[in-house]
This record gives C-alpha cells, structure tokens and sequence, in this order.
C-alpha cells in the first residue's frame, strides 16, 4: 500500500519543529509500524537526507521505548498495544498518517520523535523500591503467604512498562497512572506496606516536582495504556496519600 | 599462554563457602574511595550495581536506553530457575547442577554451576523481599512450572512477564542507590573502549548519546554486563540495540573470548513472515508445558498446507506426527531447546514445514484446551460436558495460563491460536559464548569483570529454559559483590585514577578517528544494509547445522563484505548530537569481526554438542542414530580466542574441563 506520512521533525529541545511530509510505497500489512519507518529511513539514507530519530528497542512490546504519537493517539489505533506492535493492517491505502511525539512539559523533545522521560526515572528514585538490601540474608520466600488476589492485583500494577502513553494522552499531562501503578503494586503486598507512608508522599511531591499535570479523572489513559493499567490503581494511591498525609507525614 | 580459572579447592559442595570465607575483604572507609565502572543495566548489570553500591562502593553505570529499566532482559517471558524444592520433587543444589551441566552438554565448568545452584534459591528469597510479585496459588504459597530438559518444577514466574518483573525488581534496588547518590547513571551512553593502564581495566571511553561528547570514565575497576550478541544474525530474539560492543572493546584489549560459537537457537519463534522484518518474537518455552508440537504424516498434506489449500486443523489425528514425542519419549516435547530446535529443522528440511516458506511447525493446544475442559467441567459438577461446553471451559482455562502470549501471537500473525494451531520456527536466541572469566568472573585483563549473558561461564554448550535469569541475577547480586573485593583489596592504597593519562588520550583519540571514519566514508548503502547480509551468512553457514566448507566460505565472504562497509557505507548526520545511524555503524562493524571468530571457532570444533551442530558428527547407528554426536577425548574443553591485532587472526587457546562430581554421559532424552 502507498501512505502519506506527516512527521514532526525538530533538530534539538529549544529548536522550532515542523510537520514534514513523506510519502512511502510497497508497505505490507504484515509489517509493524516500526517496520514500515524503518523502510522510510533506509530511503531518506539512500537520497542522503537525515533519518528519522525515534525510540525503540525490544519490538516485541515490552521495554517502552517506544513512543509515538499516531492519528492523534498514543500508540495509535491499537488497543493494549505499543507502537511497535501496530502493525499495518490496521492502516488502509492511500491513508494519510500523522506522527507526533509524545508532548508534555515534563517530557522535553530531544530530536524529532524522541523525548526525554527521565522524570519517570527520578519519581521511583524518590520511592518505588523497598528498601531492602540485596545481601541474601532475607527470610524465605515462602514464609509470608500472600492472598492469590492480592498477588495478582500487585503482579497487574507492575506490569507498567513505564512508556509514558499515559502523560502524552491526558490532557493535563499528568503522570497519575504511572505513579500510582508502582505505589498500588507495593501497598498491595506487606514487604512494601512497611514505608508505604513515606513512599506514597515522597513519589507524588516529586511528580508535582517534575511538572506533570493533575488528575481530573477523565480516563483517557487507561484507554490508551498498551498494558491495560486500571484506573483503580489511582484511587488507591490516593487513599494511600490521604491517610498519609491524615497520620501527620509530609 | 595458560588460562588459570582460580577454581578453590576442596569438595564441590564447599568451594563457594570456603572461597567466600579465604577472599581479601574491603573495609567500609576503604570502600568509599574505590570507583568502579558497570557497563549494562540487565538483570546482571542492574543488580550488581545495586549490590556494589550498597557495600559502600562509588558506582558509575552506564546504559544505551533512556532508562536502566528497558534493558532487554525485561524481555525474558517464562520464569526462573531455583532449587527451592517447594514441590517437593526430588529437586535439590545436586539435581539442579546436574541438569545445568547436562543440559549444557558437558562443556561448562562445574564449579561455577554448582556455584549458580547454589545461591539459586537465595534469588527468589531476595526478589520476593523487594515486592516482585511471582505466581502463587490459592494458599497464598509461590507457584511453580516446569521447563525443557528437566525433570521437576522448579521454575518460578510471573505470568509470561518473569524478566520485566525481576528487572523491574533489580531496576527499583538500582533506583535507591541512584537517589542515595552511590550510583551515579549515565542513560544513553555508549561504552566505546575499555582504558589499560599498566595492564589493568582503569576505565572506559564512552559517548553521550545525546550530545555526541566523547567522555572519559576512570574507576579502579570495570564489570562488562552489555548481554549477549545473538545481533549478529540481524533476525533473531534480541533487541534491536543489544551489540556485543563492550564485550568486543575488552576482546580486543586483551581479554578472551570463549566459545564464541555457541550459540543458543530457540525452538519455540514466531516465523519468518517477509524481507522486511527487523526482529523476531519468541513465544514462552513454557508453552511447551501444555502445546504439543507436530508436522503432518504425510508429505502430500504438507505440500497442500504449503500451498495454502489445506488447514491444519483439519488434519486427523492419525495423520499427524508428533515427532518429539515420537523420537524422545521420556522427555517428549519438554526436550531441551537445542534438541528441539534441530528436530524441528529436520522435518522442515524433509519438506514437511507447515507455512508458505516452509519453514514452520505446529503448536497445538487441542489436547490441552479439552483436557483442561473436561477438568474444568468435572470440578464445577458438570459430569457429562457437551463438545462445546469443553471447549469453551478448556480455552478460558488455557487463557488464565498464557493468556498475554497468546494474544501477542495474535496481534503479530493475526491468527486466532485457540483455533488455530499456532506456527513456530526456530530462532536465534541466546549466545552461551562471551568473555571468559575465572571462578571470579574476571576476565584475564585483571580488574575487568563479566556478568551475565555477557560471559561464557555457565550454561556450556546449551542453556536450558530459565536459567538465564538466575544467572544474571546471581552473578551480580551474591557473586560479583563478593569476588570483587579479593581484586579491590589490592586497591585501596591507589588513589582515584587519573581520567587524563596517555592512556586514555589515546583510547579517545582512536574512538574518535574511528567515529569519524564513519561520517567520512560518504559510500551509498545503509548500515542495515550490510547488517542484512551479515546475517543471512551467519544464518546460512553458522547456524543450526554447521560444516567445513560452508564455515570456511563464511569467513572468507565476512571479510569481504567487512571491507565493502568499511568502503561504502552511508553515515548520514553528524558528530554531535543524535545520531542513530553512527550508533549502529559502530555496533556492525564489531559484529562483523565477532562473526567472523564464531565461524572459525565453529570450524575448529569438529564435534557436534549443544547449539553447536556439526553435520560431520553424527551418531551413526545405534538407538541414538541420527543424534549430535560429541568428542569428549578430543573437545572436552573451552576454547578461548586471544585477540592478535587484526580480526580473523585470534589464537586458540584451551581450558581443560575436569568433571570429577558428575559422570560425563551421551546426553539421552529418550
């Protein structure tokens, strides 16, 4: 099939960037989208113009690096999937794609597609670990028994692969989904309920911190998260920041 | 040149303990004056930076990705291996040993593996305490599966997700040590050179990824946990930035290479569908618990399959040949990965493969979707279920168990599984090969360490399913933090290294020239382009089946297309600033004569064993007729390369295997 692609080019964070147009032929619906901007970029190289730069790695949906913004949605029309994912069946002949990167303040553009997420990485250094040394010396794995239920709900929170569809899609670009996955997996399980308290209030203020947006519970990110994150796991995080915050922590 | 592995001495079953307690320690105040370099945020690199931190050492770690957490060991899917027992199935320290070295076809040293199973169970102890949230059952106890090549339950999971879980888990130790301030990271860096000074690892040449700056990084020590290069192929289950780069920097600095042409071909891949396919997609060895896989009986059902006029549903039962369980009985199809992969290749190369290209088998979940119906059934009072009501109960009981892999089946091929058997294929997966290190994991560049895939310590000729993970882990969270102080200890009077010596003018300036060789060439072809047909040799000549003529062509045809890159390629852009393309220039270039050194290393080992499949070797007659046959009179040891200033040139050099605590046996699943 033959696509018109509307890219966003822009060279560096304080650089002006622009929607470029590019047209591409010979894409199979076989292909993954990744594929198909693989096939754009040996092009571009062979006329010798600068490829297109964007972030990817495993391909196989699970590392998040990989972040785009298509037809004016997170990972484009997929549902529970990644941008490497798509594939391009899910596109028609002749359709024109647009292709942005994810836009919020607290994630800067680096070059074209690619952005910088490193506040994601700075609000789990502010809390989301337990803080337990790596020594060995801990007690048998067997020796808490955990409800079925809750090890699952846990094991579902943790399944975020932290690639920020979430902030690109809500339109207070608020990093509530993210956050609360990791603070909703730990509370849920009594190795990590110990310093609950100082983690729920330590992840938020860096959060805020980091210029993410504020929750208005509109959704739209559950939608579009490609690992299904339930909105629940923010009602959680703030009963966990209310009784916190009520028990006099700040 | 001899190899020393620094084995302790004593009884197997005390060589890690007594070790543990005659290593020079570093005391606390020392220990804040010691700088050490990690290279890699896998699970090996993530948890060893953790670990080395926590002691009170100054860590600096540095990752390609945007983050430590996307490193591709988030990618493992099916579980890890631990000798906790808690089936209580027999399994045991010895029985896990023994399936590694088995597994491994005899060509791993028994130390380390008996080392690995050791501190095996201490890894799920640790990853449960950090809140990793594996299996468990309706006791609240953790849950068990089991994996090729072994006899017991002893794999540990987290859905089809077991590797995100545990990085996530090393990535949150990694995280504390981050905010501490004991770990300083460097995300989207490149590790481009490792740094001698008087003949020790002083440091590495990186480059900022973002801003093109070439830096200089001093420590008094440097651990190599960049992952495995299985890349080299172009296809295979890797991620698209995993390179053996780092690896590569140490081989030509000094250290050697061991085994480099082991290389571990996965049973159980989503096929080949077009040119354009840039990576392949593993699909859980942990299907094989429940997916029986089969070729049809006929060779004319094939033809018809092939052509498209036939389905292979519709293929009755007895016209199926459920050819593991056909050649192994005893182990059926939970034989190890190298045995299936092979056997799959076999029936595809008789012209029974089940897709368009061929090149494709069954894995079926019919049986497994009705068994577990009738169970379901049974439980829920339902004595006498319809058809209908088994398959329904069978498919939601098949989804709970594989639900997420089914669905990314699904979503690649857009074939429906539960209706459609699924089609797998082998692929490159996994390389046993790497730096060779002493029971130390160092390398025989003293200071310069090893973790994980990176290594060539554990898994011999083969790996078997799950063990990757407990690897990883254990080297860097309870080996490495240990073994290093015997090194550091020597350290302590040194002083912080000088980042601006000779050494490391030099080793910058020849990162540099090269970086800029690259711009400069201003040739006609992508580097994907020379990526390609690296691959498709390596695939071709150095892959599942191996011989003289074609290995020895391989080389030749390496070193050509080595010089039509180095002439011809196109590295648009710049120096500064992002570059992708400059990036993958740099990685192919080091595949391309690491490509080179697998095939001769295949070529020099005429045995067939493990991954690595000579067509030469064959058992000829006899129940085990057909099956890969080995030389232990005259192979039983690791081949080590030392670099000898130009690629292709390496020497061999051999470290004997000695197996006193398990009898050296034919490998026998039948």
């Amino acid at each position: 099939m033959k696509l018109l692609l509307k890219i966003w080019r822009q060279d560096g964070p304080k650089e002006k960037g622009q929607m470029v147009d590019y047209n591409v032929d010979g894409i199979e619906g076989d292909m993954s989208f990744l594929e198909m901007m693989d096939i754009l970029n040996s092009q571009l190289i062979e006329k010798g113009e600068e490829p297109i730069n964007f972030d990817h790695d495993c391909r196989e949906g699970i590392c998040g690096s990989c972040s785009m913004f298509i037809n004016g949605e997170a990972h484009g029309p997929g549902r529970n999937v990644t941008t490497c994912q798509l594939h391009m069946r899910s596109f028609k002949d002749g359709e024109t794609i647009f292709i942005e990167p994810w836009r919020a303040k607290a994630f800067p553009v680096i070059k074209d597609l690619m952005v910088d997420r490193s506040a994601f990485d700075r609000i789990i250094q502010a809390g989301g670990y337990v803080s337990v040394n790596t020594s060995g010396n801990t007690q048998d794995a067997n020796s808490i028994p955990i409800p079925k239920e809750d090890a699952d709900l846990a094991f579902d929170a943790a399944t975020c692969i932290g690639c920020g569809a979430c902030v690109a899609t809500c339109k207070n670009a608020s990093a509530m989904l993210f956050t609360s996955a990791k603070v909703a997996q730990l509370s849920l399980l009594p190795q990590g309920q110990v310093e609950g308290k100082e983690r729920v209030i330590n992840m938020v203020n860096q959060m805020d911190l980091e210029g993410f947006g504020n929750c208005t519970n509109t959704g739209a990110c559950e939608v579009e998260c490609p690992k299904g994150i339930s909105l629940d796991n923010i009602a959680r995080m703030n009963r966990e920041f209310l009784s916190a915050t009520a028990k006099g922590k700040k | 040149m001899v190899l020393d592995s620094k084995t302790p001495e004593g009884p197997l079953k005390d060589k890690w303990t007594r070790h543990k307690n005659e290593i020079d320690l570093v005391n606390p105040a020392n220990k804040r004056n010691i700088d050490v370099i990690v290279v890699g945020t896998g699970l090996a690199g993530a948890s060893a930076s953790a670990s080395l931190a926590e002691l009170g050492y100054n860590v600096k770690t540095f990752c390609f990705q945007d983050s430590p957490r996307r490193a591709h060991s988030i990618a493992a899917q099916g579980g890890i291996n631990a000798a906790k027992n808690y089936q209580g199935d027999g399994d045991s320290t010895y029985r896990l040993f023994y399936d590694t070295v088995k597994g491994g076809d005899y060509r791993s040293r028994e130390s380390n593996v008996y080392r690995l199973a050791e501190v095996s169970a201490n890894i799920i102890d640790q990853c449960v305490a950090q809140g990793v949230p594996f299996a468990r059952d309706y006791g609240g106890l953790l849950d068990n599966r089991s994996f090729g090549g072994v006899l017991v339950s002893r794999t540990f999971y987290a859905k089809g997700q077991t590797g995100q879980q545990l990085l996530l888990g090393a990535y949150s130790a990694l995280s504390r040590q981050i905010a501490k301030g004991k770990v300083e990271m460097h995300n989207r860096h490149e590790m481009l050179d490792l740094v001698k000074v008087d003949g020790k690892a002083r440091g590495i040449i990186a480059r900022n990824l973002v801003t093109g700056e070439i830096q200089r990084h001093s420590a008094h020590a440097v651990v190599i946990a960049s992952g495995g290069y299985g890349n080299v192929f172009f296809l295979s289950t890797n991620a698209m930035g995993s390179n053996v780069t780092a690896a590569w920097k140490a081989h030509k600095k000094g250290a050697h290479m061991a085994n480099p042409c082991f290389t571990q071909i996965h049973p159980t891949c989503i096929p080949v569908s077009g040119g354009f396919q840039s990576k392949l997609t593993l699909m859980s060895e942990s299907l094989r618990n429940d997916g029986r896989i089969w070729v049809p009986a006929k060779l004319a059902d094939a033809k018809a399959i092939q052509a498209g006029t036939l389905q292979g549903r519709d293929i009755p039962e007895e016209d199926r040949d459920y050819y593991l369980e056909r050649r192994y009985p005893a182990f059926g199809n939970l034989v190890p990965r190298d045995v299936a992969s092979r056997a799959a290749k076999e029936r595809c190369d008789e012209g029974f493969g089940v897709n368009k290209t061929g090149e494709a088998v069954y894995l079926d979940f019919k049986s497994a979707i009705a068994r577990y119906g009738k169970e379901d059934a049974f439980v829920h009072g339902n004595k006498t279920p319809s058809a209908e009501e088994i398959q329904t109960l069978g498919k939601a009981v098949v989804a709970s168990k594989y639900g997420n892999l089914f669905q990314m089946y699904e979503k690649i091929t857009d074939e429906n599984p539960y209706e459609m058997p699924m089609k797998i294929y082998p692929a490159v997966h996994y390389t046993m090969g790497g730096l060779w290190v002493d029971y130390n994991l160092m390398t025989d560049i003293p200071g310069c360490y090893a973790a994980g895939e990176a290594n060539f310590s554990d898994h011999g000729a083969n790996r078997l399913g799950a063990s990757a993970l407990m690897q990883g882990l254990a080297d860097g969270y309870f080996v490495l933090p240990y073994t290093i102080g015997d090194y550091l200890s020597h350290e302590i009077r040194t002083g912080e290294i000088a980042n601006d010596s000779p050494e490391f003018m030099q080793a910058e300036k020849e990162v540099k020239d090269k970086i800029d060789g690259f711009i400069n060439a201003k040739g006609e072809k992508p580097v994907d382009h020379f990526h390609m047909r690296l691959g498709k040799i390596m695939w071709e000549k150095c892959g599942m089946a191996r011989n003289a003529e074609d290995l020895q062509k391989a080389i030749d045809e390496i070193k050509a297309l080595r010089i039509e890159f180095y002439a011809n390629v196109r590295v648009p852009g710049l120096v500064n600033g992002v570059n992708q393309e400059l990036e993958k220039a740099g990685r192919v270039a080091d595949l391309m004569e690491l490509g080179e050194l697998m095939c001769k290393d295949a070529l020099q080992r005429t045995e067939s064993c493990g991954g690595h499949f000579r067509e030469e070797s064959v058992e000829i007659d006899g129940e085990q007729k057909g099956e890969a046959k080995r030389d232990d009179e005259n192979f039983t040891f690791v081949s080590a390369w030392q670099w000898k200033g130009e690629s292709g040139n390496q020497e061999l050099v051999k470290e004997p295997l000695e197996f006193k605590d398990i009898a050296v046996k034919q490998r026998s699943y039948k």
